[in-house]
């Protein structure tokens, strides 16, 4: 692969896409270099923005018949550099896809593209009494697209689930560009689910250029609780004794002190003085169920040792005690000068062991880490902070980050709850899955990408190419002789 | 990518079945009762651990063997009937729930065990995997083979929606995982999915873990009458575009008239609230509304037999629809003897033919249906059928990516030894 291939995409791009979303000027492209994770830059060689998915799906075909590798990209406010370009590829960019075609109320769905801001969604839904659960923190300027390819979580996916329990079809465009429907409007669609193998592969099966998604009524009532304790182990135990009671609040997220002052720093969210811990606790649906509900979060986490309850009465009151939760991650900013998030599950049960790890990773190695999570369900986002300009910080920050990656793994958890794999945890996939286990998703790979030009080099650490035999290497595979090799 | 033809095995040679049986502890010779829709298998292996799984699986693709894996056979004639079986895999050995961790509200059993074991288990914790057993004694296995649901997916979803990890052994014996014990996950492509609904054709689920949810302390059944289809629709809109949080809304219809009955589950407090509030709205469109802690008659069930085998069982249909077609998919039915059942909320319902029906008047209700079903965003497909019928009609119906799946088919199973023939486009 080489210019000559580029160059082809890029005149099938100039005849199909109006010239503002055709970009190969060397300082245009720049700014496309990274996702939200900025530490990787790549320079693609060539960004299409297409205005629908006609023209996107010229652009993949195109690639397609020359071989070059194309990474797809929402908003780009990814965490883990899965948007992150491939120097001698394209990067398709779909922020100019943000028609919201329709809301059906009455199926419950909105028809919508991909480039389309998540909260947009729900702003388009709410006159009708609905909404679109998944919310991730970054709803404000993250695509449904993006979400897809993520399989985006959220606060509230504790009680709603994640972009795969609420996307009911959608447009695809295969990496031999050939644009397919997946899924229906309908449940159980028949065949194989292959929407469900799509959603959060990370745009390494192909692109989806219109989405169905499914809506959520609007609860009746919503109680949001701000809870200050003295440590995270009460907060933990609070946390415990609601689900071990039986209920399913929409949301629980936790906020050790760290966390806590970089959050006052940045947004005077107002959080109670010398907290420990902070709960935000948020119930919903029938005003009779969470009214009961709420009495019995408030006896428990008093009884946990909260000294301090604050409950929205209305949705301003409710906004400040997001935004402090919803801004940690940028205002870690505001206490350190660099800092890695890092994105881990474990299951809820083993929290206080492996907070009380990260405690001494944190101690031994002098790296200060501040900790944000979904408690309700063992999301841990742990901020690892860092100075760069000290040597050796960012290598010692890696190490503390990669370690609570472990701690993870060795509590039976995921390497990662929302922030998907990428560029970034690619290394890691090996200690969570067996030679085996990766052998196997690859196939669901090589059926939809044979050429392996979607997406290449990210989720998978070095994948064996279609049709390889495992254990069994012959010389050069046909195409790595060819020159493609690096696009596996 | 189309895979090659493979010959006909006449019997079980006796280097295949000295393989097998070396492989797995339980083999024996297949008997009538094995059958699987109609097709007799030459033998029957019955593993008692994921290495026997495998090695039998190993054995199989050694010899050249057919597989088709059964757990209780509950609906072992569901789809279309196998191109042929050399073995039955008969996974009733791997009958465990092998961690119940009730802090972290999860379930792992063995694709063998009942889900009304799991059931039983979880419900000491007071807890419950939120999937109706629709037909009794269903095994894990079966239930995501054929992705099955009932009433309470209105709210939940199906097994799909609560599948968090699984393992697999591949038509070559290699046993691999996707997911694992956690909720949140995003590491790696979800497995899952593929197998579930998948008809065993991919590969031989052994292993799940499934999230659970609290089992509610109170549940009532409201239950309104409807004359017409509009009527139905009428309900059903009024039931799930209120914020009383239905757990399931159901149809049962018959004759051209029926019933719309949602289901309330939670604190008992906070469901009396909530059937007052929808006993309100239903009321007005329908005059007089029932309350009651029984489910509805026939409940989650299916409306036909789902112990039938004969050729004389009824027709059994599935059809699906964005919410707004129910009216229409029951306008379909008028005049035909069809009985109805299904979730209104989620737009599936199952309908019954009695074995009587001709196949013509099959076909014709069939085309009907798969007309007001795609003018819904849905489909109709055969669940299960004589044999005369699943001969005459197209049994799965269109299936858009179809060339799509093959590839995956192709990937999983290039040897077509899984199942091969029961699913989509004789896949």
């Amino acid at each position: 692969m080489g210019q000559q291939e580029i160059d082809a995409v890029t005149a099938v791009a100039r005849r199909r896409i109006p010239a503002e979303g055709v970009i190969d000027d060397r300082t245009r492209l720049r700014t496309y270099e990274c996702d939200g994770l900025a530490h990787y830059r790549v320079t693609p060689a060539l960004v299409v923005v297409p205005e629908d998915a006609e023209q996107l799906g010229a652009v993949v075909a195109a690639c397609a018949e020359h071989g070059v590798p194309y990474v797809a990209r929402g908003s780009g406010t990814g965490l883990s550099g899965g948007a992150l370009p491939h120097a001698e590829g394209v990067l398709v960019v779909t922020s100019r896809m943000r028609e919201i075609r329709e809301v059906r109320r009455a199926d419950q769905r909105a028809v919508v593209e991909p480039g389309v801001i998540n909260l947009d969604v729900t702003r388009a839904a709410t006159p009708e009494g609905y909404y679109y659960a998944p919310d991730p923190s970054s709803q404000q300027i993250c695509s449904i697209g993006g979400n897809v390819a993520e399989n985006s979580g959220g606060a509230h996916c504790l009680k709603y689930g994640f972009t795969a329990n609420h996307v009911a079809a959608a447009d695809f465009v295969a990496p031999d560009g050939e644009t397919v429907r997946l899924g229906s409007t309908a449940p159980d669609t028949p065949g194989y689910d292959l929407l469900g193998a799509v959603i959060g592969s990370e745009g390494t099966l192909g692109i989806v250029t219109t989405v169905e998604v499914k809506l959520t009524r609007l609860p009746e009532d919503v109680r949001t609780l701000l809870v200050g304790f003295g440590s995270t182990d009460q907060a933990g135990a609070a946390t415990s004794a609601i689900i071990a009671a039986g209920i399913v609040p929409a949301a629980i997220e936790m906020m050790d002190a760290l966390a806590i002052e970089a959050a006052e720093a940045a947004t005077a969210c107002g959080y109670p003085d010398g907290a420990g811990a902070v709960l935000v606790i948020e119930l919903d649906g029938s005003a009779a169920d969470v009214g009961a509900e709420f009495d019995d979060v408030e006896a428990m986490c008093r009884e946990a040792g909260a000294f301090e309850i604050r409950v929205a009465t209305d949705p301003t009151e409710r906004a400040l005690i997001w935004r402090g939760r919803k801004s940690a991650f940028a205002a870690v900013g505001r206490i350190s000068p660099d800092y890695i998030v890092q994105d881990g599950v474990i299951p809820r049960t083993a929290l206080p062991e492996v907070l009380t790890a990260i405690d001494e990773l944190s101690r031994s190695s002098g790296v200060r880490v501040a900790n944000v999570f979904h408690a309700g369900d063992g999301n841990l986002h742990p901020l690892v902070l860092f100075d760069d300009s000290v040597e050796g910080a960012g290598e010692a920050a890696e190490e503390v980050s990669g370690a609570i990656l472990d701690l993870c793994i060795s509590h039976g958890g995921s390497i990662t709850g929302e922030h998907g794999v990428g560029m970034d945890k690619a290394k890691y996939m090996p200690r969570m899955y067996t030679d085996a286990d990766l052998d196997t998703m690859q196939l669901v790979r090589c059926a939809f990408d044979p050429a392996g030009i979607s997406n290449p080099g990210k989720l998978f650490p070095t994948p064996r190419l279609c049709g390889e035999v495992p254990g069994r290497h012959k010389g050069a595979h046909p195409l790595q002789a060819a020159g493609l090799a690096e696009v596996f | 990518m189309t895979s090659s033809a493979r010959p006909e095995a006449p019997a079980l040679d006796a280097a295949a079945r000295e393989a097998l049986g070396s492989a797995c502890a339980d083999v024996r010779d297949a008997d009538p009762a094995d059958h699987v829709d109609g097709v007799a298998p030459l033998v029957v292996a019955r593993p008692g651990d994921t290495e026997q799984v495998a090695g039998t699986m190993r054995a199989a693709a050694a010899h050249g063997l057919r597989v088709v894996p059964r757990g209780a056979g509950t609906k072992s004639t569901w789809g279309l009937p196998p191109a042929g079986v050399d073995v039955l895999l008969d996974l009733g050995g791997l009958d465990e729930v092998v961690d119940h961790a009730a802090g972290d509200l999860i379930v792992q059993a063995r694709a063998g065990t009942p889900l009304a074991c799991v059931q039983e288990t979880v419900a000491g914790e007071r807890q419950r995997l939120t999937v109706d057993e629709t037909v009794a004694g269903a095994t894990i296995g079966g239930m995501l083979a054929t992705n099955a649901s009932g009433a309470r997916r209105t709210a939940v979803g199906t097994a799909r929606d609560l599948l968090i990890g699984v393992t697999m052994v591949r038509h070559d014996g290699v046993v691999a995982k996707a997911g694992g014990r956690v909720v949140k996950n995003v590491a790696g492509y979800d497995l899952g999915k593929l197998l579930i609904g998948s008809m065993g054709t991919l590969g031989v689920v052994v292993d799940a873990t499934f999230r659970l949810h609290p089992l509610p302390a109170a549940s009532r059944w409201v239950t309104a009458r409807a004359a017409d289809p509009a009527g139905a629709l009428a309900l059903a809109q009024a039931a799930v575009h209120s914020q009383v949080v239905p757990a399931a809304v159901e149809v049962g219809w018959a004759g051209g008239a029926g019933a719309v009955s949602v289901l309330l589950e939670g604190r008992e407090s906070g469901v009396q609230g909530r059937v007052d509030e929808l006993s309100a709205i239903l009321g007005p469109l329908a005059g007089d509304v029932g309350v009651s802690e029984d489910a509805p008659a026939g409940g989650a069930t299916y409306p036909w037999d789902p112990t039938a085998r004969g050729d004389d069982r009824a027709v059994a249909l599935k059809v699906t629809f964005g919410l707004s077609g129910l009216a229409d998919v029951l306008g379909a039915l008028a005049g035909t003897p069809a009985e109805v059942r299904g979730s209104a909320g989620s737009g599936v319902v199952y309908v019954a033919l009695p074995s009587a029906t001709g196949v013509d008047e099959v076909a014709t209700v069939l085309t009907r249906l798969r007309r007001a079903s795609a003018e819904h965003g849905g489909a109709t497909t055969v669940v299960d059928a004589p044999a005369a019928v699943k001969d005459a009609v197209d049994v799965w119906g269109p299936v858009p990516a179809i060339a799509l799946m093959r590839r995956v088919k192709d990937q999983f199973d290039p040897e077509r030894r899984l199942a091969p023939g029961r699913f989509v486009g004789g896949i």
